[in-house]
């Protein structure tokens, strides 16, 4: 999509014998409103994400092995003790690379090709449409035809390693529900904090499996449901869940930035985690 | 504005014309063009928008996929039973052995029918069907066929493409044009005249072969089912060209229209709602139609509640209920429950089906009934009855056709579907009509074909002729008259909707040819304003020298017929005469004083063969024919 | 009940010059924008230029631009607008105007053509089709498409975009790629044919088509979505576009599969009185 100066209300010259209405759009209603919504949502969440990506502390809480979704999985040596899950095999970090660089670049790929944040950001940022029937800024339109955003095709790459971080984040949540006993032994905790996590872990999965994709792998792409029972029960599931995938995005957006300040807040010892067991 | 010069007339030549673009226009265009003739489409709207879309319940054909039992035999017993054996029996004979081929080859067209689960196409219930018959797709199967069709003429067209170049080259569909009048050339058909709706340019069709598949009437009708375009164009043609109408007395009011809001009134309400579990019920909330169960169908429909209920489960061990009498007796049942001040307040009756299903049945089986209510009355009808009453719907009369070549007496002119008479006898049931369409349809695009094979020489069109049509045409841009279209098309459709209704006495249509007669007058003096692009005032008033015609036709033959039967019903003569089951009503025109003028004759009904009349169990046939026509039925033969 | 409403009617004709024409106008009970429409006909202006049929949202003539939104008019209740509102009526604005409300959709007869028909397998005679409900719900939902040409008209790659039409099939027409490929008995393969023909990277997936549908079919989650993902399926997947490099191996045949011909190069001369063209006078 190639910007160029564009005069919104087309001349008829362009548009041979198409009615003569200058008005960008005869619609009356807030129409505005909702890529104006959108665009304030994806900023904040864009602004946070960056910042907390790049700020290297308070990620991580020791004592219940709280470890938030955006330094998950850390590899580094630079990590705070105890929060490399799976092992800290890859040198110390300089500051300007976020510790969680093997994840991120693939989480951010998926919801940017993912067909719900498409249609958010087309019209919300790119004004490509702005709303229906409202024209559009651009004097020329090739959609998703061409480079780069021919590369939206490549969303279900990004999802197959979406659902493997899924599993990370899942095994994150599930080993957080320990905490270091006065003795230094581990044993069962349970704090605001897990069901902060626990409720994250479930929005991410209800985003990851209901995307499009997905529903494309699981069962869309057979032409005969017919002969894939168990497929075709995968596919409605899915299915049902796609029809919520908007939902989903904007759930675990929510979600992401609340688990993340709370373990920040958490980590940094501004607030103490409400405790229910241990 | 209109311009005074004398506009041109753009000559095209054609193998084929089929005028009209629903059902039966299209299967003929397919069977013409795939017996190797050129073939143009003339529909009055887009292509693919025609009023085929709007039948909801089905495509009867005995398949026999949801009861074995069923065959072309149980089917033809059907027919002919819904036409109290008024029907021309060949007809009914072609289309109950034909139907099914005529659905399958749709399959391999591309049509997706609801299937049941052995993977073939499932089948419905339906009024007046003895087994579950009806090939469907939700309740939009007419959409389903219209698309079929029109994408199989597109299939047609790539061929044509791969071949020459041109999509249109050997098939090609006129949309939005209007066709005023049909040229002969001696008594052979020679081509057809008429207007683009758009842009107003003139037309003229040279063709030795044209088909009628221009639908029905309803437009005469002030409360109907039917679009804009049902003003009989075809019938009228026909007439014109010298062929006859018969049984234009019998016009179908189905039973179950919209009554609420008033600018939906009319608005069909599918038979499969009844079909699916649905119940008519008055204001005192009793199922009253087991109170008006005829004697000749008192074999097959339950007498009660339970009976009726069961059947819906269990059809072989139970008899159905009298929701599925055919559409004539349901009509006329719901029209005296409310003049006996039974009805709901919009001036109907209830069809509940909120409280015999589930939400979620409806919604599968009824999704457009569904849509329909929601958006245009806001009733939901998985919580809700509907309110109903009866709309005018189908005309079973039309052009006197051949039964295996639809050609009519007119030599190159053919005639299929609604605008062709005698398959229905005197009541359609529902479902036929789309097997007609495809049936007949069919036999008229290979009659047509035939036709030009055997034809020795062109027939021309001949100036004078077309000099003639153009100055008919321009007609209303010169009339400095002060009548208007939409006023004389409101008082027409009053006056039949009032006087020539679903129940008739004789004052009452004398009164209503006396109108119509004045209305005659009248039609002449409608003026119109603006130009000839899509000007509807002016496509309006060349119309209504249709409706008109047509309308005299049904008020004639609706005064002549003394008796009640099947989609004719006489206040004055209330029962059913075995007398008048050997007769038929024809129009024609004839040279009046003013002009041409409707002239009606009777015509005896031509016998049964014996094969089929031998399907037929004697005590059934007696409460239909006279004694002397019994004498060569099987029972009595040994005697 | 009734009041009385006022109007803005666009008027023109085909050179696209006109203008809004204000009217005021009866309004009762229950009644929808296209009533009103007829009423100004009948009543004020006889040559008001509109396309209808059936008026009960089943056949989509009677597409438009209702205060700006594209709707059917005989679907609209004129409940849904406030009594002191004016109500905007315009012609859609993608296609070019005939006159009035009335514009010429003859664009989406031209897309339809070029979408090769269903190609149905060679060996099964008519009566032999099997196929499951379950196969056939998918695409039975896009055949519900009444063809109103809403979606053609809003989606802003040819609404904004005049030169795309060309390249751009449009949402309908994507749709019903789409429904032929999932269609349990066709034998084409038209995945390549749905990006490089049709134009199906146009599509940005912002929803349009589906937010105006008025048979609600999920144009883009069921239709434009999967199209999309079966087009990755075999033209961006790095292993098949790898074997494919490698072995040069295109399935050209089910690329091209039309199933069974039915015409058999049936030139239109079998017998036929006429010369095959032959457009002239009255006469001749």
């Amino acid at each position: 999509m190639t910007t160029t100066a564009h005069d919104p209300g087309a001349p008829s010259a362009e548009n041979p014998g198409r009615a003569d209405i200058r008005a960008r759009t005869l619609r009356r209603d807030r129409w505005w409103l909702a890529p104006l919504v959108n665009a304030l949502g994806l900023a904040t969440f864009v602004v946070y994400a960056t910042i907390r990506s790049f700020w290297g502390s308070a990620y991580y809480v020791p004592a219940y092995h709280y470890l938030s979704p955006f330094y998950s999985p850390c590899f580094s040596a630079s990590c705070v003790p105890g929060s490399s899950h799976f092992g800290a095999f890859l040198p110390a970090f300089p500051p300007w690379i976020p510790l969680a660089i093997l994840s991120l670049p693939f989480l951010l790929g998926f919801r940017l090709t993912c067909y719900y944040y498409r249609k958010s950001y087309y019209r919300a940022f790119w004004m490509s449409p702005p709303a229906c029937a409202v024209s559009e800024p651009h004097g020329k339109y090739t959609g998703e035809t061409r480079f780069p955003l021919i590369l939206q095709n490549a969303h279900r790459y990004f999802f197959y390693v979406a659902f493997l971080i899924s599993l990370i984040n899942t095994y994150d949540m599930v080993v957080a529900f320990q905490s270091d006993a006065p003795d230094g032994s581990v044993r069962f905790g349970l704090g605001l904090g897990n069901v902060i996590l626990l409720v994250n872990v479930i929005g991410l999965w209800l985003y990851t499996l209901s995307c499009h994709s997905c529903r494309h792998v699981t069962g869309g792409r057979l032409k005969h449901f017919s002969r894939h029972p168990v497929r075709y029960r995968i596919w409605t599931t899915v299915s049902r869940l796609n029809t919520r995938h908007m939902l989903f995005a904007w759930i675990t957006i929510a979600t992401l930035i609340l688990t993340d300040l709370y373990i920040m807040l958490v980590a940094s010892g501004t607030i103490s985690d409400l405790r229910i067991v241990n | 504005m209109a311009d005074t010069t004398t506009p041109d007339v753009v000559h095209h030549t054609y193998d084929v014309l089929v005028i009209g673009a629903g059902g039966a226009g299209l299967r003929a265009a397919i069977e013409a063009r795939m017996r190797g003739k050129r073939v143009a489409i003339l529909s009055k709207s887009l292509f693919g928008k025609a009023h085929t879309v709007m039948a909801e319940g089905g495509i009867a054909a005995s398949m026999g996929n949801a009861n074995p039992r069923d065959n072309w035999e149980v089917h033809f017993r059907d027919t002919m039973r819904g036409g109290k054996f008024l029907n021309n029996w060949r007809m009914a004979e072609l289309h109950a052995k034909e139907a099914p081929q005529r659905v399958w080859e749709l399959e391999t067209y591309g049509a997706l029918f609801d299937r049941t689960p052995e993977g073939k196409i499932s089948q419905r219930n339906f009024g007046g069907h003895q087994f579950p018959r009806l090939a469907h797709v939700g309740d939009r199967t007419g959409l389903e066929l219209i698309r079929t069709l029109q994408q199989k003429i597109v299939s047609l067209q790539q061929e044509d493409h791969a071949r020459t170049g041109d999509y249109e080259s050997d098939l090609k569909v006129f949309h939005e044009f209007t066709v005023t009048e049909l040229f002969k050339d001696g008594d052979r058909i020679a081509g057809a005249f008429g207007y683009r709706r758009p842009t107003g340019e003139y037309l003229c069709f040279h063709a030795p072969a044209v088909v009628l598949a221009t639908g029905g009437i309803g437009k005469s009708f002030k409360v109907t089912s039917n679009s804009w375009e049902y003003t009989g164009d075809g019938h009228a043609l026909a007439l014109r060209a010298g062929a006859r109408l018969i049984n234009m007395e019998f016009v179908q009011f189905h039973p179950t229209g919209m009554v609420w809001p008033p600018s939906v009134k009319g608005i069909l309400v599918t038979e499969s709602v009844r079909g699916d579990g649905g119940v008519l019920k008055n204001s005192e909330g009793e199922r009253f139609m087991f109170r008006y169960i005829p004697d000749v169908f008192r074999e097959q429909y339950a007498t009660s509640e339970d009976e009726g209920d069961r059947w819906y489960d269990d059809a072989d061990n139970n008899r159905r209920p009298p929701e599925l009498l055919p559409r004539d007796e349901v009509a006329r049942a719901i029209n005296n429950e409310v003049k006996e001040g039974r009805g709901s307040p919009a001036g109907g009756v209830y069809l509940d089906i909120a409280s015999r299903r589930s939400t979620e049945f409806i919604r599968k089986r009824l999704p457009s009934m569904y849509h329909q209510f929601k958006e245009l009355a806001d009733v939901d009808i998985t919580a809700e009855p509907m309110e109903v009453g009866p709309t005018c719907h189908y005309v079973m009369g039309g052009v006197e056709v051949d039964p295996d070549t639809a050609g009519t007496v007119v030599p190159g002119l053919f005639a299929a579907g609604e605008v062709a008479g005698g398959m229905h006898g005197s009541n359609r049931l529902g479902g036929n009509s789309l097997s007609d369409l495809l049936v007949f349809g069919c036999r008229a695009g290979a009659g047509a074909a035939d036709y030009l094979d055997a034809l020795a020489g062109a027939p021309a069109v001949s100036e004078e002729a077309v000099d003639a049509a153009l100055a008919e045409a321009e007609k209303p841009f010169s009339v400095r008259g002060a009548e208007n279209a939409y006023t004389l098309h409101q008082e027409l459709q009053q006056t039949m909707n009032d006087l020539v209704g679903i129940i008739r006495r004789a004052d009452e249509m004398e009164m209503a040819l006396k109108r119509l007669a004045e209305l005659h007058d009248r039609i002449p003096k409608v003026g119109v304003t603006g130009g000839r692009a899509y000007n509807p005032g002016w496509h309006l008033a060349m119309d209504l020298r249709n409706m008109l015609m047509v309308s005299q036709c049904i008020a004639m033959a609706a005064l002549e017929r003394q008796e009640s039967r099947g989609g004719h019903t006489r206040d004055d003569y209330p029962a059913m005469n075995e007398n008048w089951r050997r007769e038929l009503l024809n129009c024609s025109l004839t040279d009046g004083p003013d002009g041409p003028q409707v002239h009606l004759e009777h015509q005896p009904q031509p016998a049964m063969r014996s094969d089929l009349f031998d399907l037929f169990e004697l005590d059934e046939l007696k409460k239909y024919y006279t004694g002397d026509e019994l004498g060569g039925h099987r029972a009595d033969q040994g005697m | 009940m009734g009041y009385r409403a006022k109007f803005e009617v666009w008027r023109g004709d085909s050179t696209g010059e006109g203008a809004l024409q204000p009217f005021e106008v009866d309004v009762n009970e229950g009644e929808v924008v296209l009533d009103i429409v007829h009423r100004l006909q009948a009543t004020q202006a006889g040559d008001l230029a509109v396309r209808w049929n059936c008026k009960a949202g089943k056949c989509g003539s009677c597409s438009a631009e209702v205060n700006g939104r594209p709707r059917l008019m005989c679907m609209t209740r004129m409940s849904t607008f406030d009594e002191h509102e004016t109500v905007t009526i315009t012609p859609l604005r993608t296609f070019p105007v005939i006159r009035d409300l009335v514009t010429d959709v003859d664009f989406n007869y031209v897309k339809a053509r070029e979408i090769p028909s269903f190609a149905p397998p060679e060996d099964l005679a008519p009566g032999e089709y099997r196929m499951s409900q379950i196969d056939v719900e998918r695409p039975q939902e896009f055949r519900k498409c009444i063809e109103c040409y809403l979606c053609q008209n809003t989606c802003h790659a040819v609404r904004d975009h005049e030169e795309n039409k060309a390249e751009f099939a449009g949402p309908r027409y994507l749709m019903r790629v789409s429904e032929l490929d999932m269609h349990p008995l066709d034998v084409r393969d038209r995945k390549d044919a749905a990006q490089e023909d049709h134009g199906l990277g146009y599509c940005n997936i912002t929803k349009c088509c589906t937010e105006v549908c008025p048979e609600h079919i999920k144009i883009t989650d069921n239709a434009l979505i999967p199209m999309k993902e079966r087009v990755v399926d075999t033209k961006y997947d790095p292993l098949v576009w790898l074997g494919r490099k490698i072995f040069k191996r295109e399935d050209l045949e089910r690329k091209h599969a039309t199933g069974k011909r039915s015409l058999d190069d049936a030139g239109p001369d079998n017998g036929s009185p006429l010369p095959a063209d032959s457009i002239g006078p009255a006469g001749t």
